[in-house]
C-alpha cells in the first residue's frame, strides 16, 4: 500500500500542480502570450506537432550522436589514464579545463571552425557530456581490487587480459553511473549548442524552435517545446537506469 | 623447498615490515605464520609469491621446486571473486588466463568445485553464495592449476566459528591427502595449533621470527580435544608471553 502510494505520488503531485496552474490562469485571466495554461500548451503541441516532432528528432539525433562520441572518447581516455601515470598527468588537467570552460563560450568558435553544422553541434554536446564518463570510468578502473590484480599477476595475465577480463568489468558500474549523468548532459549540450548556433546553425532543432517562438511571442508553442525537452530528458535518464539494472543484474559489491 | 636468508622488507613510506627473516620451508609441510596484526606475516607471504621483492636478503627456491606459472596458489583474506561471473567461471579463471579452452577445462573445473563440496553451485553467482561458500570457491580457484605450493592469507578470519571449523577440517584433510606444501598466515593461536605441522611465531615492528615450534598433534576426529593440541596451544601462548613487548 505504501509502495503503491509512493509510486503514484509524483503523478498525483503533477496532476495537482497542473490543475492549480490551469485554475490560476483561468481565475486571473492571464493572457496566453504571458503564461499559457497546460491546456493551451497541449493545444499548441497538437497544432504544431508537424514542426515540433521533427525538431525533437533533430535534437535527439545530436544528443545520441554526442552521447556515443562522449562514451568512446571518455572510455578511451580513462583507459589511457589507467594504463600510464604519465598519460594521466598529461590528460587530466586538460580534461578539467575543458569541463570548467562554459560550452556557451566555446560554442561560437566551434561553429566557426567546423563548417558542417550537425558536426559542430555534436562536438559542442560531446564536450559537455564526456567528462562524467571520463571521471567515473577512470575512478572505476582505479578502484579495481588490488587482490584481484595480484591474482591476475600471479597467473601471468597479459595487459589485455587484465584490461578486458578484470579492469573494464570492474569499472562497469562506475561507467554506467557516469553514462547516466552524461545522457542528460548531452541533451543539455545539444540544446545549448543549438541556442548559440541560432539561425546560423542547423536551424531545425527544438532550441531553434524555442528561439523562433519567443521572437514571435508564440509562448504556448515555446512551452510545448520545453515540455518535449523535459520529457526527453526524463526518458533518457530512466532508459539508462534500466540499462544499468539490466547490465548489473546478479552482481554485488563482493 | 624454499630457503630464506636474512630477508628484510622496508616500504618506501618508511614502514619496516620485516627484519632478518631466515627460515627453511620443507616440501609437504603445513607451515603456520602466526603473529599479531602488523607483524609482517602478510608481507612475507607476498614476498614468497613473488608479488613483492625483498629490500635485502635472498629467497631461494631449491632447484627441484623452481615454481613455474600455476605452481603457486594464493588465497586472500576475502574471497575476492569476480562478482559478474559464476562459481565455475571464477574457478576457470586461472586456466583461462593461461589460454586453456573453456570446453577442455569444463570437466576439471567441475571436479575442482566438487573437491570443495560445491558441485551443485557451479552456475551460482557470488552474490547468492554464503561467506563460507565464497571462500570455498576461492580455494577451488587456487587449487585448479594443481599448485605445489598454496599460500593462504588469513582465509578464514572473516567467517563465523562453525563455518571456520568445517573449512579448517576440510583444508587439513586436503593437505594430508594431496601432500601439497601450505603456508598459512593467521593471527589465531588455535587455528595455527589445529592446522599446522609447524608454527613460526612472529613478533611485530619490525616483523621477526620469534620462535619455531614443531606441532605434533595426532590425526583423528578428536584432534580439537586431544591433550597434545591443548598442550600446543599452551606452549604457543606461553611463547607469546615471552616474546611480545608488554
Amino acid at each position: 500500500m505504501n509502495k503503491l502510494l509512493e509510486r503514484l505520488a509524483p503523478f498525483v503531485f503533477g496532476v495537482l500542480a497542473l490543475g492549480l496552474w490551469q485554475g490560476s490562469v483561468w481565475a486571473l485571466a492571464v493572457p496566453a502570450y504571458v503564461v499559457p495554461g497546460p491546456i493551451a500548451i497541449f493545444n499548441a503541441y497538437l497544432g504544431d506537432y508537424k514542426i515540433l516532432n521533427p525538431a525533437l528528432l533533430s535534437t535527439l539525433t545530436v544528443t545520441f550522436a554526442a552521447l556515443l562520441a562522449a562514451t568512446l572518447l571518455g572510455v578511451f581516455l580513462a583507459v589511457a589514464m589507467a594504463a600510464s601515470t604519465l598519460l594521466r598527468a598529461a590528460i587530466q588537467p586538460w580534461a578539467v579545463i575543458l569541463q570548467v570552460t562554459p560550452v556557451v563560450a566555446i560554442a561560437p568558435l566551434i561553429i566557426i571552425w567546423v563548417n558542417q553544422p550537425f558536426v559542430a553541434l555534436v562536438v559542442c554536446a560531446t564536450i559537455v557530456a564526456f567528462f562524467p564518463i571520463l571521471s567515473n570510468t577512470a575512478a572505476g578502473l582505479a578502484a579495481t581490487p588490488t587482490e584481484l590484480l595480484d591474482l591476475f599477476r600471479l597467473n601471468g595475465a597479459t595487459r589485455w587480459q587484465t584490461l578486458f577480463l578484470l579492469r573494464l568489468p570492474s569499472a562497469l558500474p562506475s561507467f554506467l553511473t557516469g553514462l547516466r549523468i552524461s545522457g542528460t548532459l548531452a541533451l543539455v549540450g545539444a540544446v545549448v549548442a543549438e541556442f548559440v548556433a541560432g539561425s546560423g546553425g542547423f536551424a531545425s532543432g527544438l532550441a531553434y524552435r524555442i528561439i523562433e517562438a519567443s521572437y514571435r511571442l508564440e509562448i504556448p508553442r515555446m512551452f510545448a517545446a520545453l515540455v518535449l525537452l523535459g520529457v526527453s530528458g526524463i526518458i533518457i535518464y530512466a532508459a539508462l537506469g534500466l540499462l544499468e539494472r539490466f547490465l548489473l543484474r546478479g552482481r554485488n559489491a563482493a | 623447498m624454499i630457503s630464506l636468508h636474512a630477508v628484510t622488507k622496508q616500504f618506501p613510506n618508511g614502514t619496516h615490515a620485516l627484519e632478518g627473516i631466515t627460515a627453511n620451508i620443507e616440501a609437504g609441510e603445513f607451515l603456520a605464520l602466526l603473529g599479531p596484526s602488523g607483524c609482517g606475516k602478510s608481507t612475507l607471504l607476498r614476498l614468497l609469491a613473488g608479488l613483492d621483492a625483498p629490500s635485502s636478503g635472498q629467497i631461494a627456491w631449491h632447484a627441484a621446486h623452481q615454481p613455474g606459472p600455476g605452481d603457486i596458489g594464493y588465497v586472500f583474506q576475502d574471497a575476492t571473486l569476480l562478482p559478474w561471473a559464476s562459481a565455475a567461471e571464477n574457478v576457470y579463471l586461472p586456466l583461462r588466463l593461461r589460454g586453456r579452452g573453456r570446453a577442455e577445462s569444463a570437466a576439471h573445473v567441475s571436479a575442482t568445485l566438487a573437491r570443495v563440496g560445491l558441485a551443485e553451485f557451479a552456475g551460482t553467482r557470488p552474490k547468492a553464495l554464503s561467506g563460507g561458500m565464497k571462500m570455498r570457491v576461492s580455494i577451488a580457484r587456487a587449487l585448479v592449476c594443481d599448485p605445489m605450493l598454496l599460500l593462504m592469507d588469513e582465509p578464514f578470519a572473516a567467517l563465523d566459528e562453525f563455518t571456520r571449523h568445517r573449512l579448517q577440517d576440510d583444508l587439513h584433510r586436503l593437505w594430508r591427502e594431496s601432500g601439497k606444501t601450505i603456508i598459512f598466515v593467521t593471527h589465531s593461536i588455535y587455528e595455527a595449533a589445529y592446522l599446522a605441522s609447524r608454527i613460526l611465531v612472529m613478533s611485530p615492528r619490525p616483523g621477526r621470527i620469534a620462535a619455531n615450534i614443531p606441532a605434533r598433534v595426532p590425526e583423528g576426529p578428536t584432534r580439537r580435544e586431544s591433550a597434545e593440541y591443548i598442550a600446543l596451544v599452551h606452549q604457543v601462548t606461553e611463547t607469546f608471553r615471552q616474546v611480545m613487548p608488554a
